[in-house]
């Protein structure tokens, strides 16, 4: 246990080998992770939780935090030994209880340079409990962590009043902790330029930019230089020879290769098992999930995501939120589901409720985003700004409704801004292993199971039973073909197969746009729901799924409209 | 109590420090507050406020903390 951002998550890892997502913010954990290690002869469970500043809480994070301390047997404190005081608050609850603690003491190197000069021996005595400092991030102090793990004890402390474990820890601080002046760096007035209004705000927009492009950049250079050549050159004469096996048609061809366009295969348009199940995960959306979580990864690791949520705060007042809402939604952009989760951080049900709500109809993920790209992009950029302005605009304005029409109100803003780090490259290469990793073994089967089951229905022809009955809604209201809506029923399965099966239909641009975006916004994929649901409640849950689909009707029908 | 001119977090300048003096908030409020290094006697130092209401940020200790507009009214500073 510990404070926010203390390194909560890298010492667990160095503990258990188990890697946890750690990033430079304080709210990256939100829940809690398992793993074990082995302590002499036997194997304990430890458990990484949620970071809070005191032992009552303020969020659900937090709340998670106290009910998994409930269950432990022995507490592992960090502290922060930059901020000794500060920290010291929650190590003097933590001996007040019964359970025994031990404390690391991380971010030991950070002291020195920073002047702070702590009397490790008095301390002992005084908090009488063992204390070890620490480096997470190099892993040293570790194996002394592990070796004094038996000695942490529970020392006869008093419970004490809010005031008076102010005064103890003044008086503990008094004692150990000597500091030498030292004037502010250029180095941190050049960081304090990023919560400047004037200078923050360029310097967002600078950042925004460029990771867009560079996100652009990588993705479209794996997929041009790395995936194409190696499905058309490779794969594709393969998959041709198969056809030929199969004779050319059947059930089984319909299934394994798809449709032969033109005497080939059509890795996008093909849609079999085979042909487009592998190149659309592969080549189309993986080399976004990397680039897109490569960028992400960076800024959160340098930590700037806090300065950002800082300058967005009076904007995400208007939706009803405050500016850490910033963090869930831009997580959102890689994914729904841990966007979901991460709405913990927020202190009300009423943000919660509005973030995830916002996040699932108008923030699509990154593999949404990279077939949006792929099959929206060749007909003209401007047609990709059309989606992702219409997204936005119904961010805007749901958020504005939904903080008028939402009862209660919005708790403000109160967050630690981490100092700027530079991130070490093999933490940010394990972190975006981790996600490609979790994207492989959770989206694929998914991926897979979708075309199978799309492939069946269609042979079956329930497909066509539902289209028709669907008719007027989708080719009234939204001007597209009445097939389209098999994609919005897939969608439910995953939404970048969903808008893959737009690309047989040959839509003109504007009804891409339209397809697109209805499909963004119509309803969460299965994985999202399942954490919807968890986290909002089933009645929750279903005003969300209303607001969802009234919503992607609406915009969809007005967006044709204007299009036509 | 340290005598100097009275104000609150959002009157400061940008670069102006202070004691803090008084929170006047719930008990919710100032006890989140003091845990995060914000309490009559502490030393603070104003970095930088957003415009439109926005949130100011403050130097305490070794940490910068970013408090919502609201909030920050509330918290009474003793200039130096």
């Amino acid at each position: 246990m510990g404070n926010p951002n203390v390194g909560k998550s890298v010492i667990f890892s160095r503990l258990t080998g188990v890697h946890v997502i750690a990033s430079n913010y304080p709210g990256t954990t939100v829940s809690y992770t398992r793993g074990f290690m082995k302590l002499g002869k036997q194997m304990a469970e430890v458990i990484d939780v949620p970071g809070t500043y005191t032992l009552e809480p303020t969020s659900e994070a937090e709340e998670i935090a106290l009910h998994m301390l409930n269950s432990g047997d022995l507490v592992i404190n960090v502290v922060n030994a930059t901020n000794l005081e500060r920290n010291l608050y929650l190590t003097l609850q933590l001996l007040e209880r019964d359970t025994p603690v031990i404390i690391a003491l991380n971010m030991w190197d950070d002291t020195k340079h920073r002047g702070i000069h702590i009397d490790l021996d008095q301390l002992r005595k005084l908090l009488a409990v063992p204390t070890i400092p620490t480096v997470a991030l190099t892993g040293q102090g570790i194996k002394e962590l592990v070796e004094n793990i038996p000695q942490a004890t529970s020392p006869e402390t008093p419970e004490r009043s809010h005031d008076e474990r102010w005064t103890a820890i003044g008086k503990i601080v008094q004692q150990v902790q000597f500091i030498t002046h030292r004037h502010h760096t250029r180095f941190e007035r050049l960081t304090d330029a990023s919560v400047k209004p004037l200078t923050g705000s360029i310097m967002a927009i600078a950042v925004l930019a460029i990771s867009f492009v560079v996100i652009r950049f990588i993705g479209e250079g794996l997929i041009g230089y790395v995936c194409d050549p190696l499905f058309n050159t490779l794969w594709a004469p393969v998959l041709l020879r198969i056809s030929n096996f199969l004779g050319g048609s059947g059930f089984l061809h319909h299934i394994l290769i798809g449709s032969i366009i033109n005497g080939e295969i059509n890795f996008v348009q093909s849609f079999g098992l085979l042909s487009s199940g592998l190149y659309v995960p592969f080549a189309m959306v993986l080399p976004y999930i990397i680039s897109f979580y490569l960028v992400l990864g960076l800024l959160e690791d340098t930590g700037y995501l806090p300065r950002l949520a800082v300058l967005m705060d009076s904007a995400m007042h208007r939706l009803g939120l405050h500016g850490y809402a910033i963090i869930p939604t831009l997580l959102g952009l890689g994914c729904n589901v841990p966007a979901v989760l991460a709405t913990r951080i927020l202190e009300s049900k009423r943000e919660q409720f509005i973030a995830a709500t916002l996040i699932s109809i108008a923030v699509p993920c990154a593999a949404l985003q990279a077939m949006i790209f792929g099959l929206v992009g060749p007909h003209g950029w401007q047609y990709v700004a059309m989606v992702y302005g219409t997204l936005f605009l119904v961010w805007l304005i749901l958020g504005t409704i939904l903080n008028h029409a939402v009862k209660g109100f919005s708790p403000e803003l109160l967050i630690e801004i981490p100092p700027y780090r530079l991130p070490p490259w093999g933490t940010v290469l394990q972190k975006l292993w981790m996600r490609t990793h979790s994207f492989l073994a959770e989206a694929i089967p998914i991926f897979l199971g979708a075309i199978l089951v799309i492939n069946i229905l269609y042979t079956l022809g329930v497909f066509s039973a539902i289209a028709n009955s669907t008719a007027p809604v989708v080719t009234g209201l939204l001007g597209l073909p009445k097939e389209a809506v098999t994609a919005l029923v897939i969608g439910f399965l995953r939404k970048d197969v969903a808008l893959g099966m737009l690309a047989p239909l040959a839509l003109t641009a504007e009804q891409l746009v339209v397809g697109s975006v209805v499909l963004a916004m119509f309803f969460p994929c299965i994985a999202t729901f399942v954490v919807l649901l968890r986290q909002l409640g089933v009645v929750n849950m279903l005003k969300s799924a209303a607001i969802m689909v009234s919503a992607s009707v609406i915009t969809g029908g007005i967006l044709n409209l204007i299009l036509h | 109590m340290p005598d100097g001119k009275l104000t609150t977090l959002t009157l400061m300048q940008a670069g102006q420090s202070g004691t803090v003096v008084q929170i006047r908030g719930g008990y919710r409020a100032v006890s989140r507050l003091s845990a995060m290094g914000i309490r009559p006697g502490k030393r603070i130092t104003k970095v930088s406020a957003m415009f439109m209401r926005g949130p100011v940020t403050v130097q305490v200790d070794r940490a910068q903390l970013a408090i919502g507009y609201g909030v920050a009214n509330r918290i009474i500073v003793a200039l130096d």
